[in-house]
């Protein structure tokens, strides 16, 4: 692009950025602009290259190639701090706060310079009435919503007077009415010519909110659009994708008796970033594959959690598995009666990275039959057995016979993770994110052993962000957003446009959805 | 430039298993850097506390004395350590296990069976565990951080075996010392190998073996171990976080109350003021020096006994105070904490435009 008039250029321009991580390019050829006075919206799931890219023009991360442009000049943005210094402000989705400062003391933690308590409490009280973001400096930290804790970020950005806001996806953690307060404050700021850089992946947000918005698929721009001539189904279909149809036929198995019931599944947030789940109904059955796609933070773990059992539901009869109901049980009950679990996290949860193989073929495999345990003593030469096994018959490849579960590559420990449930034949197996960061060689071996297990007549639930992947195996697919779960559509008949709208939100229930959050925030 | 602690891809197990020695060698070096500042002739000091206690009969019985409680209190907190709950109070369980098992004597003065002996052993046990119970019930319910809450029940347990010893449990003949009745016949514990070693010593290695076995092969071993390095794996494996830290509050509460009343129903022979120079506290440098393996334990108590011993003839030979041995204490700990992170990290020299941490 030839030299623009002073006066004429935007504010920040970044231009054929690409970011490189080993062969996978995070960032391909991006290019954006923002003018003042502009709430521009990055748009795109996860994955998509949204966090890259803001952390590039953050300063946290130097771009493989391209170039930054600030106010007309071209700039290297070194370090987070020379972007404050510039004007660039950002509110993180998860932010750090000491619960046991004030608001004024965490503020005063985080601005350079000399302390001055007083002056600052009334600069704090000042712009946080200005804007609309009520804040008492002197409350600790510890007795407020997150929406609040939230509003200490957005004032401490306000105090250095930014010229471009960044905000990572700030309505995850609020409640409506926090949301619209929000809303009015990004407005307000916007009229007073600061930028405003919005990472979201709710359309509903984007149309109320954004000038412009500029889509992601793939670390690729895939469109530039102005969000008020699209409609959510445009905007839907773009942040999806129109390229993944290859819905895999099914060979039409025989589905039997109900094995997984759900029935109004509540559970509370996880931490102050957690979602709760509200009333969530699902039924799995013998013999078919259900997935649960949806954006990660969705409520996701705390579904998981509270399946597998390391939370106890709210009711016993929550959660039924076969006849029995186990909503109260722990998880080596629920294992006992036939169920099989795989976390998201490989290590640290799914296995302990510095125990062997063997050790962590202990770890969910202590108290269902394989006689690892008798009266109190551990049996190693048992556990070894089924670690070769498994290694055997799932691929995993590993340079000892009996290595620490660390030492092996992501896709091969997840193989390994997979197969020790697989190996006992579950009737009912629950897995997170089957597929999350491996390789595509272990992503078919494990995709095609879950579709085995199915054809062999259990039930398997899968909760996945990847859309591919569910397409690739489920029979019926339902969405969660903010803990919400839609009905289970068969798969032949869902478009990917319809899950887009779905993990969006479009069938969230509004009415009841305020009250449930609990953390209103008082003035 | 600046220093950082880079994490190493790889532990080395032989490095691992270096490690103490190297601590021991290091501290013994300089040791002889402070004797010589000191004025001392670094290589006499250094023989004087370190090996002259092992040149006597006298001294070896004395060292098993010592040995003893340390490995008792080590084991247990070795076991406390691998599943990560921090129990820094040994001192306080040790001092009530003391007072509890006392109970028999100044209560019972006159009962004399062998079920005496086992009474008050039984009782020392439960008075450790149950003052143990304290920091696990404040963590397990208010999340209060045991570090806190053991260490600052040491000075309760402290203060109120003094009152005791001072006011109502003070030997009425006993010519107003603060001290209570004489223990006597079943009220001691029997000695073994000459006149001295007491039976402390022997429950001590069994303990270490019982451990060494619960923690390589039993399913309780495998929770700790779990507990302490995977919290969310061991809660998916299916243990409870607050059930683990119950049973290494009690158990370690346990094992330091014995040591408690073995101390008093050994050596001492009645109940005094001070219970203990500071074992409990000791046996936590035992425990990290022993590799938090019961097996080291034993080879860790014996190593720290020499420290105590090594005080006191530093003391009488060389005329430097028997505080000296807290020194080498504090060095041996430091120097086991510095080889450990140097296994784990190594040190990197960052030079010139260093990235500044990103405020979030």
């Amino acid at each position: 692009m030839p030299q623009e008039a002073q006066n004429a250029a935007p504010l920040l321009e970044v231009r054929n950025i690409t970011k490189m991580y080993g062969d996978l390019a995070a960032n391909s050829d991006v290019s954006l602009s923002i003018d003042e006075g502009e709430i521009h919206a990055l748009l795109g799931e996860n994955g998509a290259g949204k966090s890259t890219l803001v952390k590039v023009i953050y300063g946290s991360l130097q771009p493989t190639s391209g170039e930054v442009w600030w106010q007309g000049k071209k700039i290297t943005i070194a370090n987070p701090a020379a972007a404050r210094e510039l004007g660039v402000g950002m509110v993180f989705q998860h932010f750090s706060l000491f619960d046991a400062l004030t608001v004024a003391e965490n503020i005063a933690l985080a601005l350079p310079g000399k302390l001055d308590l007083a002056g600052l409490s009334e600069k704090i009280s000042r712009v946080s009435k200005d804007y609309g973001l009520p804040l008492e400096p002197t409350a600790h930290v510890a007795d407020l919503s997150v929406g609040e804790r939230q509003r200490i970020e957005i004032v401490r950005c306000l105090l250095q007077e930014p010229k471009l806001l960044i905000m990572d996806e700030p309505t995850a953690v609020l409640t409506p009415q926090e949301a619209d307060q929000l809303f009015l404050t990004l407005d307000r700021l916007a009229e007073e010519g600061c930028a405003v850089l919005y990472i979201s992946h709710r359309l509903d947000e984007i149309k109320r909110l954004c000038h412009h918005a500029t889509i992601l698929r793939h670390g690729k721009v895939v469109a530039d659009v102005d969000p008020q001539e699209e409609t959510a189904n445009s905007l839907a279909s773009l942040m999806v994708g129109a390229d993944i149809h290859t819905i895999s036929a099914k060979s039409g198995r025989e589905t039997g008796a109900v094995i997984l019931g759900i029935n109004n599944l509540n559970a509370p947030a996880d931490g102050p970033f957690g979602v709760a789940l509200k009333n969530i109904q699902l039924d799995v059955r013998a013999g078919e594959i259900v997935a649960v796609a949806g954006v990660a933070g969705n409520g996701q773990g705390e579904f998981f959690d509270a399946l597998s059992g390391e939370v106890a539901a709210n009711t016993s009869q929550a959660v039924k598995f076969l006849d029995t109901e186990v909503g109260h049980l722990g998880i080596i009950k629920r294992r006992k009666l036939g169920a099989a679990f795989v976390p998201e996290e490989r290590l640290g949860h799914g296995a302990v990275p510095e125990f062997s193989l063997s050790d962590n073929v202990i770890l969910t495999r202590h108290a269902t039959g394989d006689d690892i345990v008798a009266s109190g003593v551990v049996k190693n030469v048992i556990a070894d057995d089924i670690q070769t096994r498994i290694s055997d018959d799932f691929d995993v490849r590993k340079a000892l016979p009996d290595p620490e579960a660390r030492s092996l590559s992501g896709g091969n420990l997840q193989k390994f993770v997979v197969g020790r449930e697989l190996d006992r034949d579950p009737k009912l197996l629950v897995i997170n994110q089957p597929t999350w960061g491996v390789d595509a060689g272990a992503a078919a071996l494990i995709r095609q052993a879950i579709i085995d297990l199915a054809a062999r007549g259990s039930a398997v639930l899968i909760i996945s962000q990847d859309l591919d992947e569910i397409f690739e195996v489920a029979d019926r697919i339902a969405v969660v957003s903010r803990g919400q779960l839609s009905d289970a559509r068969p798969a032949t008949e869902l478009s990917l446009e319809e899950i887009g709208m779905m993990m969006a939100g479009s069938h969230e229930k509004n009415s009841d959805h305020d009250s449930d959050r609990g953390e209103v925030a008082s003035a | 430039m600046k220093l950082i602690l880079e994490k190493r891809p790889q532990r080395s197990a032989k490095m691992a298993l270096l490690s103490p020695l190297l601590a021991i060698a290091l501290t013994v070096f300089f040791g002889g850097v402070i004797f010589a500042l000191l004025g001392l002739n670094p290589l006499r000091a250094l023989y004087v506390y370190f090996l002259e206690p092992l040149t006597s009969w006298w001294s070896i019985q004395e060292l098993v004395i010592k040995a003893a409680p340390l490995v008792l209190i080590g084991v247990g907190l070795a076991v406390c350590f691998e599943a990560k709950v921090w129990n820094i109070g040994a001192e306080g369980q040790l001092t009530m296990g003391a007072l509890a098992g006392s109970m028999i004597p100044v209560f019972f003065t006159g009962w004399q069976s062998p079920l005496t002996l086992v009474a008050m052993l039984v009782l020392g046990i439960i008075g450790g565990a149950l003052f143990g119970a304290i920091p696990a019930f404040l963590k397990t319910r208010f999340n209060a951080n045991e570090i806190l809450t053991s260490l600052m029940l040491v000075y309760v347990a402290g203060y109120l075996a003094d009152w005791l010893v001072r006011g109502p449990w003070r030997d009425p003949d006993g010519f107003n010392f603060p001290k209570s009745v004489n223990f006597e016949g079943w009220q001691v514990l029997p000695t073994i190998f000459g006149d001295r070693i007491h039976i402390g010593a022997i429950l001590a290695v069994a303990a270490a073996l019982v451990l060494a076995f619960v923690m390589a092969k039993t399913l309780k071993g495998f929770e700790i171990r779990i507990m302490g390095n995977a919290p969310r794996a061991g809660m998916f494996s299916g243990f409870s976080p607050k059930k683990t830290v119950w049973f290494a509050m009690l158990l370690s509460g346990g094992l330091a109350g014995l040591a408690g009343i073995c101390e008093i129903a050994g050596p001492a022979g009645h109940l005094q003021p001070l219970i203990s120079p500071g074992y409990g506290f000791t046996a936590i440098i035992v425990a990290f020096l022993g590799r938090l393996n019961p097996i080291g334990v034993i080879f860790a108590g014996v190593m720290l006994a020499i420290s105590y011993l090594g005080g006191e003839s530093a003391q009488i030979d060389l005329g430097v105070s028997a505080r000296i041995s807290q020194v080498f204490q504090g060095m041996l700990l430091f120097f086991i904490l510095a080889c450990d992170t140097l296994i784990l990290y190594r040190i990197k020299l960052l030079s010139g435009g260093s990235r500044k941490v990103t405020g979030a």
